[in-house]
């Protein structure tokens, strides 16, 4: 995806982040939300070996991906066993365009959709508007962040940094009067909307949480029902597909459906768990007509093989986003794509390349929280290390690099050592008895912005 | 008894801000029966350079450190869970390939985390009937916790401390916001973490905040400082030393 056709939003990680802190109802929404779903995991894996279960993801995954193309070639005969109509999309562009003529060969007017990470990737919705097509997200979150012209701040929670209040005013745009501030009230409404649009939609789009190669299984996780209208009400059914989310088997789904909704929600299971194997057949009563599987690589299969394969293990719970203490200040719009928190600081890079996203793997302290807590234990902490190697090109690592090789030079010598120990005593000596204007020095001034300065009383 | 020698790696950030923490170290070590010997020579060990993702810039550093400490024996004392676990987990990693590939490997298997080397002598540390009156709440390094696993021994140290009540952190385990360049590059996001931190500490009323890593100490105690906050923020050794261990 070309730049200039989806920017990141703001100029770099600490202009959106001061944003983001600048708002006061995210920083206890926030917190709430995700101390409450890590809770929720923890109560949900309380008797569950859990570090074997994580093992067993891990391998599914590594194997998987190790050996991709067999187990794509897999799947794709089996969705084409299936009646499902299969397009590759090498990027973005390409995916959109396929979705499109898809509609566009429909006759379609109006577009319901799951919500779907991938969809949000390739900014899809602004294009089917474009061709004069209404398209009503039927997730709930994922509804308002569309009326709102938004973009979801989490995996799985899309307006996790949205109060009631926005949300009532958002709803009550739909409705031309105001809506009392009742949650039942509110997703009645949503409900009722959302009714009609299932009923008169001629495409429904998903996601694809996994496709297991074995049976041409597509497979949806919700919890409000809505994919399962979606995938079945209309009367063509598209699914986008990341390449990487291939299963080999149904067994191995038995292992990843437990790990994904008790990572993502804490739950046993999510309400709802669709297992989508080809369109209507003859016979039978309901189901689309036709069903199209877009399989996505932008940027996946440039992973294969290289340090960063790992990255293409995620099965997007949203779990690193929980524990990361940088995710919990900020949000994910602070990451200025459609993925935050720690994978988010993995993937923009490497889907987005290093102009765009390079800076986000120093947006964190890498304290680990997400390494013992993902699914398939990423080394989510490792991937942001190597990154940050790559980091190259960009001018602000070069410019850094020409600091830690002075640094380098001075602290591999004796003298230098300290030499330039006893300079930064004595600058900590005299910051400290100048009047505060005199403080001056890119380090001190952004150390001393809401920090004393350390080493009083010969403590750090 | 005879005291035995040990070698002490004080780290770059004691250095800087910390001179009486080093007295700290070599006060309890004493008390433990240990005569520390400062590692001559010994910068710092490569971490922010490291951390940063220069690792050509991380190797000169950390090649005089681990040179210096090379042609010293013994156990080698390091009060900082993030040092420790640099040393102890990366500097393979760092030396891979390297002329000082099997001297990273050796002397990193020598390095002990402060708190570990007294935990095994914490018996010795009754005889000074270590006392102080506070409230106190330990906060982990993550690297000392997650990389090291080193999390019941500085706990257990305090539990020496008479009139020292030791009180669980509903925040536990997250990060104060420190991380290096991090609290650099980003202030406004490192000083909210800390001050996340600083609410849960405050909530749980403790007075006295202690932790075993130099940069975890400078983060929250700083934060604390510009905030007014009365409360005290101390290293393990320091909490043990101001306690009468080594007296």
């Amino acid at each position: 995806m070309s730049r200039s056709d989806d920017p990141l939003v703001g100029t770099g990680f600490r202009d959106r982040s001061r944003a983001q802190l600048g708002q006061p109802f995210l920083r206890q929404a926030i917190p709430r939300a995700t101390d409450h779903t890590i809770a929720a995991l923890h109560d949900r894996f309380a008797d569950v070996d859990v570090a074997a279960l994580r093992e067993r993801g891990r391998r599914i995954r590594a194997e998987t991906i190790r050996d991709l193309d067999a187990h794509l070639e897999t799947l794709v005969a089996a969705f084409e066993r299936n009646g499902i109509t299969v397009h590759r999309a090498a990027d973005a562009e390409a995916a959109r365009g396929r979705i499109r003529s898809i509609c566009s060969a429909a006759g379609a007017r109006r577009v319901v959709k799951v919500k779907s990470m991938a969809t949000e990737e390739i900014r899809l919705n602004p294009a089917l508007a474009a061709d004069g097509l209404e398209v009503v997200e039927t997730d709930l979150g994922e509804y308002v962040v569309h009326l709102d012209d938004d973009r979801p701040s989490h995996i799985i929670a899309p307006i996790i940094h949205k109060t009631r209040q926005e949300v009532r005013q958002s709803l009550s745009r739909v409705a031309g009067r105001e809506l009392p501030d009742d949650t039942a009230e509110l997703t009645g409404f949503a409900r009722g909307q959302l009714r009609d649009a299932f009923l008169s939609a001629d495409v429904g789009i998903s996601g694809a949480n996994f496709g297991v190669a074995e049976s041409g299984t597509v497979v949806l996780l919700t919890n409000e029902g809505n994919g399962r209208m979606c995938t079945s009400l209309p009367r063509v059914h598209i699914a986008l597909m990341g390449i990487e989310r291939v299963l080999p088997t149904l067994d191995d789904l038995a292992v990843m459906l437990p790990l994904l909704a008790g990572s993502g929600t804490g739950q046993l299971l999510t309400s709802y768990v669709s297992m989508i194997s080809g369109p209507r057949r003859e016979g039978e009563p309901d189901g689309p007509e036709e069903m199209h599987v877009v399989l996505l690589d932008n940027g996946r299969r440039a992973l294969l093989g290289g340090p960063f394969e790992e990255a293409l293990h995620c099965i997007r719970c949203g779990a690193c986003q929980n524990v990361c203490p940088v995710y919990r200040q900020v949000g994910g719009h602070a990451y200025g794509w459609v993925y935050g928190g720690p994978i988010g600081a993995v993937l923009t890079p490497l889907f987005r390349g290093f102009d765009d996203g390079g800076e986000l793997p120093q947006a964190s302290t890498l304290c680990g929280a997400c390494d013992d807590i993902c699914p398939v234990k990423i080394p989510l902490h490792d991937l942001l290390l190597k990154l940050r190697r790559v980091g190259g090109g960009r001018a602000a690592t070069r410019r850094e690099r020409a600091a830690a090789t002075f640094w380098a030079f001075l602290w591999s010598s004796g003298v230098g050592y300290r030499a330039s120990i006893a300079v930064g005593r004595l600058g900590l000596t005299l910051a400290r008895v100048l009047p505060a204007r005199l403080r001056r020095g890119p380090v001190l001034a952004r150390w001393a912005a809401g920090r004393g300065l350390p080493g009083r009383g010969g403590r750090p | 008894m005879m005291s035995e020698p040990i070698v002490c790696f004080p780290t770059c950030l004691v250095d800087l801000v910390g001179r009486r923490l080093a007295d700290d170290v070599n006060t309890v070590l004493g008390a433990v029966g240990f005569s520390p010997i400062v590692a001559s020579g010994a910068t710092c060990c490569g971490q922010p350079a490291f951390n940063a993702g220069h690792h050509a810039q991380a190797r000169r550093v950390a090649r005089r450190t681990l040179r210096r400490l090379g042609d010293t024996e013994g156990p080698i004392v390091v009060p900082s869970g993030s040092c420790t676990a640099m040393m102890r987990r990366h500097w393979v990693e760092l030396f891979h390939g390297d002329r000082d590939e099997i001297l990273a490997a050796a002397v990193a298997k020598r390095v002990r985390e402060f708190s570990e080397v007294v935990d095994e002598r914490r018996r010795r540390l009754s005889a000074f009937e270590p006392r102080l009156n506070a409230v106190a709440g330990y906060h982990d390094s993550c690297h000392m916790l997650r990389e090291l696993g080193i999390i019941d021994q500085p706990r257990r140290l305090l539990g020496y401390v008479d009139g020292l009540e030791v009180r669980p952190l509903a925040s536990g385990e997250r990060c104060c916001g420190f991380g290096g360049a991090f609290s650099l590059r980003y202030p406004e996001v490192s000083v909210a973490m800390a001050d996340d931190k600083l609410a849960d500490v405050r909530e749980s009323g403790v007075d006295l905040l202690v932790s075993s890593d130099p940069g975890c100490l400078m983060q929250l105690g700083s934060r604390a400082d510009r905030r007014g906050d009365p409360l005290r923020v101390l290293h393990v050794a320091s909490v043990l030393a101001e306690a009468g261990v080594g007296r």
